[in-house]
C-alpha cells in the first residue's frame, strides 16, 4: 500500500513550501511541489518610476535581497540599452559574489549539512583521532585536537543541559545518517567556525552596499558609491584594503574546509550520487560583467540539453535573443487565471485563481516556467556544468580537485557523471564557491586598477523616452537564473514579472503535465521511515529551497507539520 | 551597555511590515541615547548575527499573530517567549530564530530579548498599513519607549510627527 508523505512547510518562513510525496515499496512514486504563498508582488510595481523598482523588489525574498536589487536595475538599463561605467560594474560584482559565497557558505554548514551529520553522533568521537583526519585532508588552522575537544566539551553541555538549541528535533540515528562520530565532529567544528566566516562575506557587503541586509548602492545607470583615493567619506583605498582581508580569509575558509567537507560527506554517502538526477536539462547565464554593455563575463553560463556537456549552448550577453525569447510560464497547474497558454513573461499576467490543493489540477502558487516548452533545473549544479563545458579552467581545475577527493574517501572512482545527483548539487555549489571566491579576489584588483589609472566614474545618467520599452535583468543568482522582465511606457512600469530561481525548480506541472524540477529529482528517492523523511528533505535541501516571499509573522500556535496517511 | 531595536517583516504584505514602519517611524521621532541601535531587518536571517552578538538587549518589533484583535498590542519577554524560539520541525532552515539560536550556541545571545508587536489586521499584498494597524502605531512605538525606560535609556521626542 502506497503512503502519502506531507511536509509543510520545507523551508521554515511560514507558508513557504510545501511537498507531498507518495511513497510506495519504500521509494517515492510521484512528488508535488507547492509554494504556499501568493507572491503578486508583481502588481506592486504597475505604475511606478522604473528608477524605484530595485528598491521594492529587494524586499521580495529575506535571502536574496541584493539579487533582486541587481535583477531591476539590469533590467531598466537593458530596456534603455544604457552602458555603465566598469567601476560601478567591478562594485556590483564584488557584491554579487561576496553574496554569493555567504549564502552558499550558510545554505551548506547552517541549512543543509544537519541532514547528513549526526550532530549526537559527535559526542561519541575521539578529539585526537579526527584531528589526525582532518588535519590529512587540510591545513585549515581550526583543524587541531584542542579545537575538537572544546567544540566536543560545548556539544556535551548542550545535550546534557537537554538544550540542543538550533540541533534540536533533528533526524538524530536516522538509518540514512552514515557518517563515523568522527567526521560528524569535525563537521560541527565546521559548522561554527562556519558562523564566525560568514561575517566577512556580510562585511564585504555592507561596505560596498552601505548597509545590509538591504543594500542602498544600487542605482539605475551604476553605482551611488563615491570613489576617493583619499576622502573618508566614501569608499577609499583604505577601506578597500580591509574588504581584501576579509575575501583573503573568506578564500581560506571556502577551499580549505568547504570544498573539502562536501568532498568527504560526499565520499560517504556514494549512493547518493545515484539519487536524486531528475531534470538535467541545465539553464544559467553569464555573469561577473567586464564590461559596461553586458557583453564580456567572467563566468560563463548556457544551456545544456540532456545532461550531455557537448550539448552545450553558450548565452553569450545579456541581451541574447536566445535566453529572451526561450522562456515561458504556464499557469495550468498554478492558482492563477490561465486558459492562454505559456506566456512570456512581458506578457505575464498574475491574476489569482485560488481552488482546494488538487492533484491533478492546480496545487501551487508558483507558476511553471519553460526554456523552449521544456523544464529546466537551475542552481550551481547547472553553473558548473556550463561553466566546464565553456571550458572555464578554474572551473574545471576545482571540479577535477573535488572529485579526486571523493574518489580517495569513497575509495572508488568518482568522475563527473556523479554531480547529476541530490550530492552532486552540494558538491557542484562548494565547487561554483570556490571560482566565485577567486572571482572576488580578481574584481577587487580589477577595481584597484582601474582607480590606480585615475578612472573614478559609477554613474551614467539613466533618460526614458516616450513611448513603449522592454527590458530583461539576467541574473546568475547563488541559487541559479534570476530574470527581471519590465515593460516600460513613458516612462512608468507598465507589467513587471521576476522569474525566479525557485520557481524554475520548484515548478509544478507545466502545459504538458510534465513535473518540476524537485518533483523530478524526488522520484525514485529511497525513504526508510515515512514520518521521518530525511531522505526526502536531503533532496528538495540540496536545490537550497527559498520561495520568495518570506512572509514572517510571528505566531505563537501554529507548528509546523509532517503528515501521514494512506494515498 | 548595547542595545538593538530591530524591525522586522516584509513591507511588501501590508501588516506584515508593521516591525520596518516602527522603527522607521522611531528614529524620526525620537533622539535615541547612543547606545540604541535601530535596524531595519526586513525578513533576513544570517546577515544579523554580527549586529545582535554579544548586545545586551534585543528588542525585536513585528506582527504577532495571536488571535486578538486587529491592532491589540503584545509583549512577549521571559517565559512568554514563543516556544518558536527553542523548537521546531528540523534545523535546516535559518532564519532570524536561528540566528538566535546560533548565538545561544556560540554563547553570546542578548541577555534580554523582548518581541514587542501588533495583531495584524491584514497581510494582503501593499505597501501601506491597514487602517487598524496605523491607528495602532503610536501606541507600539510608546511601548518601544517603555521597553528602553526599563533598561534606563530614555528615549526623547524630538516633536516631529510620526
Amino acid at each position: 500500500m502506497s503512503q502519502r508523505v506531507t511536509i509543510d512547510p520545507v523551508t521554515r518562513i511560514e507558508g513557504h513550501l510545501r511537498v507531498d510525496v507518495e511513497v510506495d515499496g519504500g521509494k517515492v512514486k510521484k512528488a508535488w511541489a507547492s509554494g504556499q504563498m501568493w507572491r503578486g508582488v508583481e502588481n506592486i510595481l504597475i505604475g511606478r518610476d522604473p528608477r524605484d523598482a530595485w528598491a521594492i523588489t529587494q524586499r521580495i525574498c529575506g535571502v536574496c535581497t541584493t539579487v533582486h536589487a541587481l535583477a531591476s536595475v539590469r533590467s531598466v538599463e537593458n530596456a534603455l540599452q544604457l552602458e555603465l561605467p566598469v567601476n560601478a560594474q567591478y562594485i556590483r560584482n564584488m557584491i554579487i559574489l561576496a553574496h554569493a559565497v555567504h549564502d552558499h557558505i550558510v545554505h551548506f554548514y547552517h541549512l543543509s549539512a544537519l541532514d547528513w551529520v549526526d550532530v549526537t553522533s559527535a559526542l561519541k568521537a575521539d578529539p585526537a583521532k579526527a584531528a589526525s583526519l582532518a588535519e590529512s585532508l587540510s591545513s585549515w588552522s581550526g583543524n587541531g585536537k584542542a579545537e575538537f575537544t572544546k567544540v566536543k566539551e560545548r556539544l556535551s553541555g548542550f545535550v546534557g543541559t537537554g538544550q540542543l538549541g538550533i540541533f534540536t528535533n533533528g533526524y538524530w540515528g536516522h538509518p540514512a545518517m552514515k557518517l563515523p562520530p568522527e567526521v560528524n565532529l569535525i563537521a560541527v567544528a565546521h559548522y561554527l567556525q562556519a558562523l564566525e566566516v560568514q561575517r566577512h562575506a556580510n562585511k564585504v557587503v555592507s561596505i560596498l552596499g552601505g548597509k545590509t541586509p538591504h543594500i542602498q548602492n544600487v542605482v539605475v545607470g551604476g553605482v551611488a558609491n563615491a570613489l576617493a583615493v583619499d576622502s573618508q567619506a566614501v569608499l577609499t583605498v583604505e577601506r578597500l584594503l580591509a574588504v581584501k582581508d576579509w575575501i583573503d580569509q573568506l578564500a581560506d575558509f571556502v577551499k580549505n574546509v568547504y570544498l573539502i567537507d562536501v568532498a568527504v560527506v560526499g565520499g560517504f554517502y556514494p549512493e547518493w550520487t545515484q539519487i536524486g538526477r531528475g531534470i538535467v536539462d541545465y539553464i544559467s547565464v553569464p555573469d561577473i560583467p567586464l564590461d559596461g554593455r553586458n557583453t564580456e563575463f567572467a563566468l560563463p553560463g548556457g544551456h545544456i540539453a540532456g545532461g550531455d556537456l557537448a550539448s552545450f549552448k553558450q548565452i553569450k550577453t545579456h541581451d541574447d535573443a536566445y535566453f529572451k525569447d526561450g522562456v515561458s510560464e504556464s499557469v495550468k497547474h498554478s492558482w492563477y487565471e490561465g486558459g492562454k497558454g505559456p506566456l512570456h513573461p512581458y506578457k505575464g499576467e498574475t491574476r489569482p485563481q485560488y481552488t482546494d490543493f488538487q492533484d491533478d489540477g492546480k496545487y501551487s502558487w508558483l507558476k511553471s516556467p519553460t526554456f523552449y516548452d521544456k523544464p529546466m533545473q537551475v542552481g550551481p549544479l547547472p553553473r558548473v556544468l556550463a561553466m566546464v563545458a565553456a571550458e572555464h579552467k578554474p572551473t574545471i581545475d576545482y571540479a577535477t580537485h573535488a572529485l579526486e577527493l571523493v574518489s580517495t574517501v569513497a575509495k572508488t572512482k568518482v568522475g563527473i557523471d556523479a554531480l547529476h545527483s541530490t550530492i552532486g548539487r552540494h558538491a557542484a555549489r562548494a565547487v561554483a564557491c570556490a571560482v566565485e571566491v577567486d572571482e572576488l579576489a580578481r574584481q577587487w584588483d580589477l577595481l584597484l586598477a582601474s582607480m590606480a589609472r585615475g578612472d573614478l566614474k559609477t554613474f551614467n545618467k539613466p533618460v526614458f523616452p516616450k513611448g513603449e520599452i522592454t527590458g530583461v535583468g539576467m541574473h546568475e543568482a547563488p541559487r541559479g537564473v534570476l530574470s527581471h522582465w519590465i515593460v516600460i511606457q513613458d516612462g512608468k512600469i507598465r507589467n513587471y514579472q521576476c522569474v525566479v530561481p525557485t520557481t524554475w525548480n520548484a515548478a509544478p506541472r507545466n502545459e504538458k503535465d510534465e513535473p518540476g524540477a524537485y518533483e523530478a529529482c524526488l522520484a525514485g528517492t529511497p525513504v526508510a521511515i515515512p514520518d521521518q523523511p530525511l531522505e526526502v528533505l536531503r533532496t528538495v535541501h540540496s536545490f537550497d529551497p527559498c520561495l520568495a516571499c518570506a512572509v514572517h509573522v510571528v505566531d505563537q500556535e501554529k507548528q509546523p507539520v509532517v503528515r501521514v496517511r494512506a494515498a | 551597555m548595547r542595545v538593538v531595536v530591530l524591525g522586522v517583516g516584509n513591507i511588501l504584505l501590508s501588516d506584515e511590515g508593521l516591525g520596518v514602519r516602527a522603527v522607521e517611524r522611531l528614529s524620526r521621532a525620537y533622539s535615541l541615547p547612543l547606545e540604541v541601535a535601530v535596524i531595519d531587518g526586513g525578513t533576513s536571517g544570517m546577515e544579523l548575527l554580527e549586529d545582535l552578538e554579544g548586545i545586551d538587549a534585543l528588542i525585536m518589533v513585528d506582527a504577532i499573530r495571536a488571535g486578538e484583535p486587529a491592532a491589540t498590542p503584545i509583549r512577549l519577554t521571559g517565559e512568554a517567549l514563543p516556544v518558536f524560539f527553542r523548537t521546531k520541525l528540523s534545523p535546516h532552515q535559518v532564519g532570524l530564530c536561528d540566528v538566535l539560536a546560533s548565538l545561544e550556541l556560540l554563547g553570546r545571545s542578548p541577555r534580554h530579548i523582548s518581541i514587542l508587536g501588533l495583531q495584524p489586521q491584514s497581510l494582503a499584498l501593499g505597501m501601506e498599513l491597514s487602517r487598524e494597524v496605523e491607528d495602532g502605531m503610536p501606541a507600539l512605538l510608546g511601548m518601544i519607549v517603555s521597553e528602553l525606560a526599563l533598561l534606563g535609556l530614555v528615549a526623547a521626542a524630538t516633536g516631529g510627527g510620526i
